[in-house]
């Protein structure tokens, strides 16, 4: 994994639903400012940035880094764009450590975005002919049919995906960056919602969220403030259209997890990990990643999440921060939760701080459950 | 640049761009080239993958997720993408090469502009509050820079000349006539000076290491490779020079030694007299010898065509160091240059 990487920044704009206050670049050099700050830096120390966003039609701007060149102050450096699907954001902060790691600069920026009020997200990720049968069903009528097929297989109860839905935005009071904030929040109040796409209801998805996300990525040498080390990375693509791959547990999740366990040093996750950000934009993916991810064995991630154990005071929280199902920037949802894992072990989570964690799983995931990105970052050095 | 581990090109396919949509998708365009680069080094799996392409080329989200499909992707592999041209997924890779536990990489782009208005498309990269409402498309900017470089019309006509009668030697550039009389599109670029709505892929592999000796009897070894962005507001900049591709020249090293072949990402003919002065390419350099981007210009596939046609020049032994560029945004906001030796 080549030279040693640390997180020594991070900054986050308040997810909402429209940010009718600042243009694109005004909202991502929010992030990027705060992120800067958090270092102790200014855009002179930075070398090269990369920025991350989910498919452009998202704002209507094709390849947008060339217009954030400025905002971002990219001026006179290298400056990359990465889109690897809803992964992107994990993508983003893997090709800045990269970087690092190779040892070709020693301060990156990494910026991902969306704007998701600029456009209509379902729309524009819905293809069309000739190139598919356009279903026009967006991202919850396509994972809907995996959901229940991990219903099927594992006999889950039918409250699971509820218990999710609330649990995630229990902790979401507790972030200050959170979108949605609902007081209130209860097992009745999300059985309550529409169902959208059977079993998936209106409370059990994620929201459409304006936002930004920043982290300042260092060199050893480089390294200002508390850092987070980064003890593995790893990213996995399969194809589409294979026909035999399982679409609910797919391989190259957890072949991306294997990887980076091993790099990490990890034997058993559940035991090894303090506190997980993955993503699950759809109430029932923890369970479904709980498995992939080999936090439980298959048929048993149900019963992991209806024992309380990923709560904020259980054994092994998942997003404290209150997740994808919270604040969903799209394309800065993956950088989201890399940088919250990094913010666990730096000890600056504020108030969904888990107490004591020393190593933290970040997660993304995108296209047809088919890109994966991860990383482990620890409070020690690796 | 630090000390950094040898990474060579070791093989290169591109696909026989056409003018026009021969009614194959991405994926089919893609997997011909694939196909090749496999076939040259042997290689069947890669350590790492990279790839370049844009959605607004064909107007629906997602176009690399079907080229997943065509390269066959299983067991999964490591794999990334980026929404530029396929010269940045080269660095990308060049750059992971350098972490020192992966060896091979697979790089490709693809980019179809027969699908859309290619000038109206790439307006939409403008800054869409201030620059995109002004109703300025691709060849009004680029003309506009050209009006800033002042070049005569005759030399102009020569580097078009020139590039089409080589695109014409070259079995993958298309067939354009050397002469062309015609008004102007924009005054002072003519139909000619604007490269052609192109459709194609290509695909390169890298080795580090040992592993380059082994997959190619002469690999091209990128000696040195860097990139920079500039403003992106055209007020901004001296229009007339480009500062950013200069930067990425002296970081590759490209006057540390001869330069016997430059292959540049101009699309315009006006970019390539402010390319040469940038790169400070000396007066025996052959420039563009497959014709360029003037004869053949697969969007998103035409800077990595850049780094594989000067490094097909090395890996067939007919030239020992070579140079390519490769662009992106609007008036050569960003450059890339590597260079390459035996």
């Amino acid at each position: 994994m080549g030279n040693r990487c640390a997180v020594i920044g991070v900054g986050q704009t308040k997810y909402t639903t429209k940010r009718q206050d600042v243009s694109i670049a005004g909202l991502v050099r929010e992030a990027a400012l705060r992120a800067l700050e958090d270092a102790g830096l200014t855009f002179a120390d930075i070398d090269a940035v990369v920025v991350g966003k989910a498919p452009d039609l998202f704002e209507g701007v094709m390849m947008p880094e060339a217009y954030l060149a400025d905002a971002l102050g990219a001026a006179g450096k290298p400056m990359m764009r990465v889109h690897t699907a809803g992964s992107v954001g994990g993508s983003t902060a893997l090709v800045g450590a990269s970087l690092i790691q190779g040892g070709v600069h020693d301060r990156v920026l990494v910026v991902a975005f969306e704007k998701q009020s600029e456009s209509n997200a379902t729309w524009a990720l819905s293809t069309h002919l000739p190139f598919n049968a356009s279903l026009v069903v967006g991202a919850g009528g396509y994972f809907a049919p995996h959901i229940r097929e991990y219903i099927r297989r594992s006999g889950a109860p039918a409250h699971i995906g509820t218990l999710v839905a609330v649990k995630d935005r229990l902790n979401a009071l507790k972030n200050p960056y959170a979108h949605l904030k609902i007081h209130g929040i209860s097992r009745e109040m999300v059985e309550s919602t529409p169902m959208l796409w059977e079993p998936i209801r209106y409370l059990e998805t994620c929201p459409s969220s304006d936002g930004a996300c920043a982290m300042v990525l260092a060199s050893e040498q480089a390294v200002t403030g508390t850092p987070a080390w980064v003890h593995g990375t790893a990213m996995r693509s399969e194809p589409i259209f294979r026909a035999g791959r399982d679409t609910v547990n797919p391989q190259a999740g957890k072949d991306c997890a294997a990887d980076v366990y091993g790099q990490a040093g990890i034997a058993d996750p559940r035991r090894d990990i303090d506190v997980a950000e993955v993503y699950v934009p759809f109430s029932w993916y923890e369970p479904m990643w709980l498995e992939n991810l080999g936090f439980a064995a298959e048929g048993e991630g149900w019963k992991l999440t209806e024992s309380g154990a990923t709560a904020l005071d259980g054994d092994i929280p998942w997003n404290a921060s209150g997740g994808v199902l919270s604040s969903n920037p799209i394309g800065a949802s993956g950088l989201i939760r890399f940088a919250e894992a990094a913010l666990q072990v730096r000890g600056m989570a504020g108030e969904h701080q888990v107490d004591g964690a020393r190593r933290a799983l970040g997660h993304a995931y995108g296209g047809g459950a088919q890109f994966f990105a991860m990383w482990i970052v620890g409070s020690e050095k690796p | 640049m630090r000390q950094v581990r040898d990474v060579a090109v070791v093989a290169f396919a591109q696909t026989r761009h056409t003018g026009h949509d021969t009614g194959a998708s991405e994926p089919e365009l893609i997997l011909p080239v694939l196909e090749e680069v496999r076939a040259q080094t042997g290689l069947r799996r890669f350590d790492f993958t990279c790839s370049g392409s844009c959605d607004y080329l064909a107007g629906a989200p997602f176009s690399f997720v079907s080229a997943l499909d065509a390269l066959g992707a299983w067991p999964p592999i490591s794999e990334s993408h980026v929404e530029m041209d396929a010269a940045w997924a080269l660095y990308e890779a060049w750059v992971r090469l350098q972490h020192g536990d992966a060896d091979t990489a697979l790089v490709y782009g693809f980019g179809k502009s027969s699908m859309g208005d290619l000038r109206a498309i790439m307006t939409l990269q403008l800054d869409p509050y201030y620059l995109a409402p002004l109703g300025l498309d691709q060849l009004s900017y680029a003309a506009l820079q050209a009006s800033a470089l002042g070049a005569s019309r005759d030399e102009l006509d020569r580097i078009v000349r020139r590039s089409r009668t080589a695109g014409r030697e070259n079995p993958y550039a298309l067939d354009l006539p050397a002469d062309e009389d015609g008004g102007f599109l924009v005054e002072p670029l003519k139909a000619h000076d604007v490269a052609p709505v192109t459709d194609g892929a290509a695909a390169v592999v890298l080795a580090a290491g040992d592993r380059a000796g082994e997959l190619a009897t002469r690999p091209a070894f990128i000696r040195g490779i860097a990139h920079r962005i500039e403003p992106h507001y055209l007020g901004m900049r001296d229009l007339a020079r480009s500062a950013s591709a200069a930067d990425a020249a002296r970081a590759a090293g490209v006057g540390k030694g001869p330069v016997e072949v430059a292959e540049l990402h101009a699309q315009f003919s006006h970019e390539e007299i402010i390319l040469r002065e940038a790169l400070e390419l000396p007066a025996d350099t052959v420039v563009n010898p497959s014709g360029g981007p003037l004869a053949a210009n697969p969007v998103m596939a035409t800077g990595l065509i850049r780094i594989g046609e000067a490094a097909r020049r090395i890996l067939d032994g007919s030239a020992s160091r070579t140079v390519a560029h490769a662009a992106g945004g609007p008036c050569l906001q960003h450059n890339l240059v590597a260079v390459l030796e035996a």
